[in-house]
């Protein structure tokens, strides 16, 4: 194997690493939430979904903007590991979206009685879905490499600007249709121990993406590194 | 690699004044993992035409993007009367023939030059497209659809279309590839013209016979590199003869 | 400025004539937009659902798939022959082959929409009153911003091997927020609203405008730089 490959692998590992740690870490904030925080008065048990909900809301938005950015910054440094990196996150924050549209349902029919709520939470992390899959779609239909990497980048970019827009019309749409609805899903007057194991769970979730892009990003590498070996001369 | 001694004749050194119309050097260009041009050298002079050679897949059209500007070198420069040929003000003295005509099947040769000169901010987009034409002995047909013409006839609007803006620099991919003899001599004698006129040509080509006698420089690119480079010497049989016995050993 | 400006006018000149020349993607939105139409007349109850009702959402649902189908045209003509190359090889700013496709875009969905808006009227029994104004200003700026996007895709799209299907569903997503708000004023204008009520929402479409015209012309030119 080539110094590259190692390299690579040696990447790859780390964010195994990190990702096994982040994996406790959600255990712990499992126990947490059970057994330590309180239950709250109006959504009974089920609002504990929030803690996985939420944070997983949260690394999914991380996911797609740093592969906006990192788009960004390969049109002008044209680094090829900046690709490799946004295809990383992409997939990841695909998987945390998918966390997202799942614990949401499951929220949401013991909470208000529907599945789905169109909440700006749960309707956002919809659109980046589907950018998300429209982005690594795209990058399934382009055999060239640094095509590839070009149009992907321009696809990241504009879903980036996408994102204030969806969010202030959902926001616009809704307060001119008041749902008869009466608790937003995350009250920003969240008593102390509630929020504290909010806020652990968000570290613990940043911390499970930046593992597992680092995971994947090695095998990224690692194929490129493999590819670019098979070029003799 | 072919077990042949490449040749490799003293690059020209250009002694006049001026910057040359096109300098390349150690130009490389890889996709992904695959390296297709491996570190070229090349100058062009003023009023000078160089042949270019080679089996398919050797490089030459990648070679031939590189130079027009199209695509980036992933190693080396090209300059075009010392600047990039990326930027558009050089573009202007660039023209450039590839395997595609660059026409628009629905519109017909006329409009298509005089597209193609308005592009260029050229003056009476319309009489400047039916003289390019003409030059070309395209007339009959210059106001039909590209798309109803015979190959021979779209080649020729497509070699007019190169020429419209009086590129000082000429990248010519098979100009004379399903052309009738006729219309080859008339080419000829058009290239003959713009290197009396001073434009540097590159001209690739899979057969020498005809122009031959109006090169300067002959060389050979084989897996992306020169495996000749020399001043024309002699006659084109022997020269076919020795490329032959160079890439079959 | 003034050259700019010259180069687009004659790119989108240049795309009108083979459009009208080879009269592909025109027709084919322009029946796609009658025929769909159609269909959301009969694909209601009409004992339970008002056509006045459903209206807006019908009008701006066919208006945007109608567009879609012309934005492919654009690029995938320039691929005969490698045109493109020949663009690209002029001294042509990528900047203004951006403007000049965007704007031949501009032209063909505002061609359909043109069509479309008299045959919903007709089909759908609705009672303009002086809304018309309103509505084609709530149009333009509906539309000027997704084009922009549109005409960014479809040079990516045609790239890959199933362009038709690859643009919706990148496209799409950038859709929703104009038609929200193009729909919400759309609604208020038929039922007799002033377009001073509006302000809120056509503000946002023109910051959308704004926004994404300015992104995809500063993007755009990354396309070609290979």
């Amino acid at each position: 194997m080539t110094a590259a490959v190692l390299h690579a692998h040696r990447i790859a590992r780390r964010g195994l690493l990190l990702t096994g740690l982040a994996l406790a870490g959600v255990l712990g904030v499992y126990w947490l939430a059970l057994a330590l925080t309180p239950i709250e008065r109006w959504q009974g048990a089920a609002q504990k979904i929030l803690y996985l909900h939420a944070p997983a809301a949260w690394a999914g938005m991380l996911a797609f903007s740093l592969v906006g950015l990192a788009g960004g910054l390969y049109l002008w440094l044209r680094d090829r590991r900046l690709d490799v990196f946004a295809e990383a996150s992409a997939e990841v924050g695909l998987m945390f979206g998918a966390i997202v549209l799942t614990t949401g349902p499951l929220w949401g029919k013991p909470v208000w009685g529907a599945y789905w709520t169109w909440d700006a939470r749960l309707t956002l992390t919809l659109f980046l879905v589907f950018l998300f899959v429209g982005y690594l779609g795209l990058r399934g239909a382009l055999s060239d490499p640094e095509e590839r990497a070009r149009f992907s980048a321009v696809v990241g970019i504009l879903g980036l600007l996408l994102v204030p827009f969806v969010h202030l019309s959902v926001y616009l749409f809704r307060t001119q249709h008041p749902k008869p609805v009466l608790l937003k899903p995350s009250a920003p007057s969240m008593p102390g121990d509630m929020l504290r194991t909010l806020l652990i769970s968000v570290g613990v979730f940043t911390l499970l993406y930046v593992g597992m892009v680092t995971a994947r990003y090695g095998i990224g590498l690692m194929r490129e590194a493999a590819r670019g070996a098979a070029d003799a001369d | 690699m072919p077990a042949s001694t490449p040749t490799a004749g003293p690059h020209p050194v250009e002694s006049g004044p001026g910057v040359p119309p096109l300098l390349a050097r150690g130009v490389e260009r890889r996709f992904g993992a695959l390296r297709v041009l491996r570190g070229v050298d090349l100058t062009l002079a003023p009023g000078r035409l160089q042949l270019v050679l080679g089996p398919n897949g050797a490089g030459k059209t990648t070679l031939l993007r590189v130079l027009a500007g199209l695509t980036r070198a992933t190693a080396g420069e090209v300059l075009v009367f010392g600047e990039s040929p990326r930027g558009p003000a050089v573009r202007r003295r660039l023209g450039v023939l590839s395997h595609q005509s660059h026409l628009y099947d629905d519109l017909t040769p006329v409009e298509n030059l005089a597209f193609a000169a308005k592009l260029y901010g050229l003056s009476e987009p319309d009489a400047r497209s039916r003289d390019a034409l003409r030059t070309v002995g395209l007339e009959q047909g210059a106001d039909t659809p590209v798309r109803r013409l015979s190959r021979g006839t779209v080649q020729r609007a497509a070699i007019a279309r190169a020429l419209l803006h009086r590129p000082e620099v000429l990248l010519l991919d098979e100009p004379l590839t399903g052309l009738d003899p006729l219309s080859v001599g008339r080419i000829v004698g058009l290239l003959s013209a713009q290197l009396a006129a001073g434009t540097a040509v590159l001209l690739v080509t899979h057969s020498i016979a005809e122009v031959w006698s109006l090169a300067d420089r002959v060389s050979v690119l084989g897996n992306g590199r020169w495996v000749i480079d020399e001043p024309r010497q002699g006659a084109w049989e022997d020269f076919t003869a020795r490329l032959r016995a160079s890439l079959d050993g | 400025m003034a050259e700019l400006a010259r180069l687009i006018a004659v790119l989108a000149a240049k795309d009108l004539r083979v459009e009208v020349r080879s009269r592909t993607a025109l027709v084919s939105a322009t029946v796609f937009a009658a025929l769909v139409l159609v269909v959301f007349n009969f694909a209601r109850d009409p004992a339970s659902v008002a056509p006045e009702t459903l209206a807006p959402s019908v009008l701006w649902v066919t208006f945007t798939f109608a567009a879609m189908l012309t934005f492919n045209r654009g690029f995938a003509l320039e691929r005969e022959n490698a045109a493109l190359d020949g663009l690209l090889l002029s001294p042509l700013p990528r900047g203004a082959l951006f403007f000049g496709k965007y704007l031949a875009n501009l032209g063909f969905v505002a061609t359909v929409q043109a069509v479309t808006l008299p045959l919903f009227v007709l089909f759908f029994n609705v009672g303009l009153g002086g809304a018309l104004p309103g509505l084609v200003l709530v149009t333009a700026l509906a539309t000027a911003g997704f084009v922009a996007v549109g005409t960014v895709f479809s040079a990516i799209v045609v790239r890959t091997r199933f362009a038709d299907l690859m643009l919706p569903v990148l496209l799409l997503p950038f859709l929703v927020p104009p038609i929200i708000g193009a729909v919400q004023v759309t609604t208020r204008l038929l039922a007799g609203r002033p377009l001073s009520e509006q302000v809120t929402w056509l503000r946002f479409l023109g910051v959308y405008d704004i926004a994404f015209i300015t992104l995809c012309a500063l993007v755009f030119p990354a396309l070609f730089d290979e």
